[in-house]
């Protein structure tokens, strides 16, 4: 590993905290999609900035790129505040005419100067060591470190400042509004934020990668816990994680950094979500499986207290009857004996006296139908799980 | 014209979400076949773009996570994907490869006229299928759970119309390119919802918005040099629907102001009237005159509400001095008890 390589994965890094911590709490807030909206309304922004300076590294680019993206919160929420279309539909209209304004100043005005849609939108890890930061003659270090370092370490200044009333006005606006944070200011500071950084990262890894890089780790985290503190710091390792082995991946590939980064962050997400311990997917349908089973075995109680007919008890009139398949009589029945609610002499079915007590208790909740019940009868479900 | 099923069902994002899902299955197809067929292109395009589309839902329904999220995460993840794979192409030694990345921005100007014929023919068997299940759509849009009752298969027509909203966003790409295309899906359709209340008046609205736009765009982006027509097309859009929110007569912000300006007007106006009537009130003879003066330093009134009062009727002025008329007492106390009414 040479010393580029390691410049760039520091690089990516610090982007993928940068991006991580302003990213959990869009997510958090329902707000993942104003970041792509940021992403790519900044465009006109830069160019307005390039032909004020005349100079792709000046920091008036990066001021009026972080400008625009204000600019489009603001113009998002006017639109939605109108109450003519609702929220997603403004975010919709307002970014792509805000990129096309871009483009076609770029088009018309500044054809012949490198800023390159293409470029804009993806960006190029892999040149961002050779722009160097020179001060005083000597090179202290790739100039995309200095200014993702500064962005981070205002971000994480900010973050630890304003942790509680970020915590409270993200989570109940209202109690946030009512002890005097103004929640306006909240909001408008964390879309700030979150513009400053789209606009600081996407010149070293692009537009595309800093939406990747806000969304989904937090994304993942938000899978994995419900702690806000946990969450923070699992998106960060998420996003730290994925940007060095997204690297390596486009080492191997020699494809684009930006690209296997997402892609890994990607595969990252997939993980968590199919395999996350109680909110992936196979945890849930395993647990809607099990649901599924209990309300079956339900409905066989029922019917047992209802009928006292033999032949309405026979093992065989399940399946007629109650339209079950095979296997899932069989489970229902195993499931049923396990815990002591029936007995099956001769294959009729009769219900044993904790089995007849259970139904008449399923009974009742099910008239009364009261929330603290329900929660009751969960634990007793609960029990003749195992 | 599916723009407005989307608009309708909140999913305007998802336009955005599938053109950029749709690139890694435009390099995919490509990395299999190895041609640059438009066809083979296009249906993986419309494979990625679905299985991104089913992949939101499925993210949205199973799990608690909010489809703003999962739309973004899938975007950002699909592409940052076709991107890898365009790369990982661009190093693969095959002289077809150039010209991928057209997808991108879209160049209407490189269409061929049989991808015209083919946008045409999917244009019409859109109509056709839009047509035929006008009423399941319809009332799947307003009332899910109602058509569930009715015993439509709701997944069915679910998945039917999602296929189609990709379908014609995979198509588009080719013509404005991934960015622009959700503002292709959603501004016309933005556009119409402010003008009727009618699914069909709004439908057939939004795809002559579109046209036009298209038209309109694509004129002046060929009397100009060095204009891309995609970028275009969406400014003309967008116009469209500024114009839309400004001007449209029951919703239009501009109307709303007026109707706005005018009911705190008539408010002001009742407010005099109910001052005047106070003061009125406490004489025997109504028609009692009073000086102007009075009334002044009081917040609804203005020469002008005074001015509209005498031109009611309901106010008589005798040059420094007004008095009520029979009418305007009647209205005043009308005015009250109408007040108390409605606050009980």
């Amino acid at each position: 590993m040479n010393n580029a390589q390691l410049e760039i994965q520091l690089i990516a890094s610090l982007v993928a905290i940068a991006c991580a911590i302003p990213g959990t709490f869009l997510v958090l807030r329902k707000m993942a999609m104003i970041s792509d909206a940021i992403s790519h309304s900044i465009l006109p922004g830069i160019v307005i900035g390039f032909f004020i300076s005349h100079d792709l590294n000046s920091p008036l680019l990066i001021l009026f790129a972080a400008l625009t993206g204000i600019i489009t919160v603001v113009i998002v929420e006017y639109i939605q505040k109108t109450g003519l279309v609702k929220e997603d539909t403004a975010i919709g209209l307002v970014f792509p005419i805000l990129f096309s304004i871009g483009v076609i100043l770029i088009a018309k005005n500044a054809n012949d100067v490198h800023i390159d849609t293409d470029a804009v939108l993806l960006g190029e890890l892999a040149f961002a060591p050779f722009d160097r930061l020179i001060v005083g003659g000597t090179d202290i270090g790739p100039k995309s470190l200095w200014i993702i370092g500064t962005i981070l370490l205002v971000t994480v200044t900010l973050l630890i400042t304003f942790f509680k009333e970020l915590k409270l006005s993200t989570f109940d606006k209202g109690l946030a509004a009512s002890l005097g944070f103004s929640p306006a200011i909240i909001h408008y500071g964390l879309m700030s934020v979150s513009s400053v950084t789209t606009v600081g990262a996407f010149d070293a890894v692009g537009a595309i990668l800093v939406v990747a890089l806000m969304i989904a780790p937090a994304a993942a985290a938000y899978l994995l816990t419900t702690d806000l503190k946990k969450m923070l710091a699992l998106a960060i390792g998420f996003g730290v994680l994925s940007a060095v082995l997204g690297y390596w991946v486009a080492h191997l590939l020699d494809a684009s950094i930006a690209g296997s980064i997402t892609t890994v962050l990607g595969l990252v997400f997939l993980m968590v979500y199919l395999f996350a311990p109680s909110k992936g997917i196979i945890a849930v349908m395993y647990r809607e499986k099990q649901q599924r089973t209990e309300v079956s075995l339900l409905t066989f109680l029922l019917h047992l207290k209802n009928h006292d007919d033999l032949s309405e008890r026979h093992v065989k009139h399940l399946n007629e009857h109650i339209n079950w398949q095979k296997v899932r009589s069989k489970t229902v029945l195993d499931l049923a004996q396990k815990n002591n609610m029936i007995v099956i002499k001769d294959n009729i079915v009769s219900l044993t006296e904790k089995g007849d007590a259970f139904t008449s208790k399923a009974i009742d909740y099910i008239i009364t139908n009261e929330d603290a019940q329900i929660e009751d009868m969960k634990d007793d479900f609960f029990l003749f799980r195992g | 014209m599916l723009g407005s099923f989307a608009v309708l069902r909140k999913q305007s994002l998802l336009g955005d979400a599938i053109s950029h899902a749709a690139l890694p299955g435009i390099a995919i197809a490509f990395l299999i076949t190895g041609a640059k067929d438009t066809n083979t292109l296009l249906l993986g395009a419309l494979v990625s773009g679905l299985i991104g589309t089913f992949w939101i839902r499925s993210i949205v329904t199973k799990t608690h996570l909010k489809s703003d999220t999962a739309l973004g995460l899938i975007l950002s993840v699909f592409f940052g994907f076709g991107m890898l794979l365009l790369t990982f192409i661009q190093k693969q030694p095959n002289a077809n490869q150039a010209g991928l990345d057209k997808y991108l921005f879209g160049q209407a100007a490189t269409l061929v006229e049989s991808d015209v014929w083919m946008m045409a023919i999917v244009t019409g068997i859109c109509l056709i299928v839009m047509l035929t299940f006008w009423k399941e759509f319809k009332i799947l849009l307003f009332d899910a759970d109602y058509t569930k009752t009715l015993g439509f298969n709701t997944k069915t027509i679910d998945i039917l119309i999602t296929s189609f909203i990709v379908l014609a966003i995979v198509l588009g790409l080719q013509t404005v390119g991934v960015v622009l295309m959700s503002a292709m899906l959603l501004a016309p359709a933005a556009a119409a919802r402010q003008w009727t209340n009618s699914l069909s008046k709004m439908v057939l609205l939004a795809a002559i918005f579109g046209a036009f736009s298209g038209v309109f765009g694509t004129a002046v982006s060929a009397s100009q040099n060095n204009l891309s027509t995609g970028p275009v097309i969406v400014i003309v859009a967008g116009i469209f629907v500024l114009f839309s929110f400004v001007f449209s007569p029951k919703r239009g912000l501009l109307f709303k102001q007026i109707r706005f300006v005018k009911n705190r007007r008539d408010l002001e106006l009742h407010k005099t009237l109910a001052f005047m009537y106070h003061i009125a009130e406490t004489h025997d003879n109504i028609s009692h005159p009073h000086t102007i003066k009075i009334l002044n330093n009081f917040q609804g009134y203005t020469k002008g509400t005074l001015q509209k009062l005498v031109d009611r009727g309901f106010v008589e002025l005798d040059g420094n001095m007004w008095h009520l008329t029979e009418e305007g007492f009647k209205t005043a106390s009308n005015l009250y008890n109408q007040q108390n009414a409605s606050d009980e």
